[in-house]
């Protein structure tokens, strides 16, 4: 008897111990997972699937990781400028980019291990709460920035911080605007810049489905991104983050009224759900490419987007600040954002700091993130430099029809702030995962949706 | 001379071939189980670890979304069991007969998907099932008179699909299995049966399928355990962690959001410990009911 026992539970032991061992091996992919579920999408194009690492300078050697390698090849730019002004304090980084999903969890185990984190990594803003957690693994960069502090948007270096220091140099505002195709609006007769209201915009979709029988709409909604939810807020001046009681609240008026208005959208056939979730990725690019949606908003960092997957459609895209509920509300949010950080594991944390503050910081830093990557800088003394502005050498103000710069520079004091905290990365993966796809693709009342939503969330905080 | 000795003496030997094996399930499994024990009590962060005694657990029983991926993990286990053992012994039983010419074939072109990587079936799989009008599937509903539908967005369909890849992929493993079986059942049974005027049907309802049972245990105990500790494949079908109302959401995929992407690995370890605990409670009654812990009929 206890023989048999005995065989039976090692027969157990050996079936689990065989099958944990062959689905021990996961790999993951390099497709983005994070977009998903983080209110922010890439800064930059797609990913690599596959790291690539390349070594730049002569120095200090640094590590460096990275999920966008267009930002990899900005800072090897940079590193070059450091080191001709700065020929005692030369660095020699060696940058590795991993896809999204792959080089967060990396960073997080070398951080929770205290072994094997790179002296640099630039960290998504959805991401950044799960590092600021406990800020014991991170170099605080208080005093590497100061010398360009004054410059900067302020709101960008407080999403950053947390107890008073900055952990995360900024790379862009990151406002949103109302990207507009004047082919397709003129071509059934819709002038875009009498847009103001969301109600105006419902009667241009009206308009334009009437005109083109159905075959174009106005605009898709996001299944998979809650940026439509930030502009609603940053209208009516809420954050679902932080309400009055300092807890997380998804039943806002702002949002109701924007989940409610997108709904009837596509009841009215004005408006299509994205394919694949959001404009972001391969399936919207396609979409957009292909004429079937005729606006849609987005950060400017999209831009970026237009001249790698459509560049076809050159002379065609306006941008304007986005329509409001109700007049006088501010037009655009700050969304998105990539902020770099420096570890305690550096050995050369001082100048690591030090030079990640000049790269993206600086007036030349800011230059070069604008004319390599095309990103809205946080310096705002570059959005009047005409040098700059009017610039008819630059491959983005080619390309469309108005000036990024002027839409800037009408918004510049309505560029609203969401906080991004430890609760918004739950918020955001019950949105994109459930919530908005139970109400554009199963028809779940709005209310209803989000008191399931609102639950989630409180039983997290 | 001393070391023959030592090696023959019907004593030690026996411990110095099994060291190897526990040794390693020392290290890899004795270790981590209990250290995921004692984390699964603790809020673990970079600098500094704190008891919070059974605050995991209390929040587990509220966690909605976790017992969406219980629930997903215990149907997709209910699914591959209903399938891929009834299956596979059909299979494994007309490779034994003479019905089948080129043997090796067949059982090669079975085997061959447990052969491939999840990672490259999943994505094929994911592009077969993709929602677009030019996808596979929607190809041959089109063929079929019926309108594309979006496979990885609802319920229904997208379990469809988990359910056909977990198919495809092992049920040349499982059948290998019952081969070995069949292999062990004395023919003379058959024939004596036969001579007593059993049809075949008789013949495999009175013969095989009972001296199949150690075969069926062992399938059933596997499927068990590899049912609901399903990760891979979900996570290849929608392309990461996250899919749309959680449908794909397994228990280790659950671990895995909280412990790696998120950073509660206290949490994660409390969710792994949950997922043992099923395991081993269905395994266990189910040996209980096979009678696998009564005494043998000598």
């Amino acid at each position: 008897m206890r023989k048999k026992l005995l065989s039976i539970f090692l027969c157990i032991v050996m079936a689990v111990t065989m099958l944990t061992g062959c689905g021990g091996k996961s790999t993951t992919t390099g497709k983005d997972g994070g977009s998903k579920k983080e209110d922010t999408k890439k800064d930059d194009e797609k990913p690599t699937a596959t790291p690539a690492v390349t070594t730049v300078g002569e120095g200090t050697p640094l590590e460096m990781w990275t999920f966008v390698e267009l930002h990899s090849k900005f800072y090897a730019k940079m590193v070059d400028k450091w080191n001709k002004e700065n020929p005692d304090k030369k660095v020699k980084i060696t940058f590795t980019t991993y896809p999204y999903a792959d080089m967060h969890n990396k960073l997080t185990m070398a951080l929770q291990t205290g072994e094997g984190a790179p002296d640099l990594c630039d960290v998504e803003i959805g991401q950044f709460p799960n590092f600021t957690k406990d800020t014991s693994s991170l170099y605080p960069l208080d005093d590497a920035i100061k010398p360009y502090q004054d410059k900067l948007v302020k709101a960008r270096l407080d999403i950053y911080s947390k107890d008073g220091k900055i952990y995360g140099a900024p790379t862009h505002v990151g406002a949103t605007v109302m990207y507009y195709n004047t082919k397709i609006l003129k071509q059934y007769g819709i002038d875009y810049t009498k847009i103001k209201t969301w109600d105006d915009y419902a009667a241009a979709g009206e308009k334009l489905k009437k005109a083109s029988n159905g075959k174009v709409m106005m605009t898709s909604v996001d299944t998979a991104s809650v940026d439509w939810m930030w502009i609603a807020m940053s209208e009516y001046g809420e954050d679902w983050t932080t309400t009055k009681d300092g807890k997380a609240n998804v039943q806002l008026k702002s949002v109701k009224k924007m989940l409610n208005m997108q709904a009837k959208w596509l009841k009215d056939k004005i408006a299509m759900v994205s394919p694949g979730g959001h404009v972001d990725m391969e399936e919207g690019f396609a979409n957009i490419g292909d004429g079937k949606i005729a606006s849609f908003p987005k950060a400017l960092w999209y831009m970026s987007r237009f001249l790698s997957y459509m560049p076809e459609m050159k002379g065609q895209w306006a941008i304007a600040p986005c329509p409001v509920f109700e007049e006088g509300q501010p037009r655009s949010v700050g969304i998105g954002g990539t902020g770099t950080i420096v570890t305690q594991q550096s050995k050369n944390a001082k100048l690591a700091a030090e030079f990640i503050a000049y790269a993206k910081c600086s007036e030349e830093g800011e230059k070069g993130i604008w004319n390599e990557l095309g990103f809205d800088v946080c310096n705002t003394s570059i959005w009047n430099d005409e040098s700059i502005t009017k610039d008819k050498t630059n491959k983005y103000l080619q390309y469309f029809v108005t000036n990024p710069f002027d839409v800037l520079n009408e918004v510049k004091d309505e560029i609203g702030k969401i906080n991004v905290k430890e609760i918004s990365t739950t918020i955001n993966s019950q949105m994109c995962d459930t919530t908005l796809n139970e109400i554009f693709e199963d028809g779940v009342s709005v209310d209803d949706a989000l008191q399931e939503a609102q639950d989630a969330v409180d039983s997290e905080q | 001379m001393k070391l023959k000795k030592f090696f023959n003496s019907q004593k030690v030997a026996p411990y110095v071939f099994v060291l190897p094996f526990i040794l390693s399930f020392a290290v890899f499994w004795i270790y981590p189980l209990f250290s995921t024990v004692k984390m699964s009590f603790e809020k673990i962060l970079p600098s500094k670890t704190t008891f919070v005694a059974l605050a995991n657990y209390e929040k587990l029983l509220n966690d909605r979304i976790f017992h969406i991926a219980i629930g997903n993990s215990f149907w997709y286990m209910v699914w591959t069991i209903i399938i891929l053992i009834p299956l596979p012994m059909i299979f494994a039983c007309i490779m034994d007969s003479n019905l089948v010419k080129a043997k090796g074939l067949w059982k090669a072109l079975l085997y061959l998907p447990a052969l491939s990587s999840v990672v490259v079936s999943g994505m094929l799989f994911r592009l077969m099932f993709s929602e677009l009008p030019t996808s596979q599937m929607n190809v041959f509903l089109q063929w079929l008179g019926q309108l594309p539908i979006k496979w990885l967005k609802q319920e229904s369909t997208a379990r469809f699909a988990l359910v056909l890849l977990a198919t495809w992929r092992w049920t040349g493993v499982n059948m290998l299995y019952y081969i070995a079986g069949l292999k062990n059942i004395d023919k003379a049974y058959y024939e004596a049966a036969e001579i007593d005027g059993a049809g075949a049907f008789q013949r495999f309802r009175y013969i095989t399928l009972p001296l199949l049972k150690p075969t069926n245990i062992y399938v059933l105990t596997i499927s068990i355990y590899a049912g609901l500790s399903m990760f891979l494949e979900s996570f290849m079908l929608w392309a990461g962690n996250s899919s749309p109302r959680n449908i794909g959401l397994t228990i280790v995929g659950y671990l895995y959001r909280r412990g790696i992407e998120k950073n509660e690995l206290g949490y994660a370890s409390a969710v792994g410990l949950v997922l043992l605990v099923i395991a081993l409670i269905i395994n266990i009654i189910q040996l209980i009911l096979n009678g696998s812990f009564k005494k043998e009929e000598a």
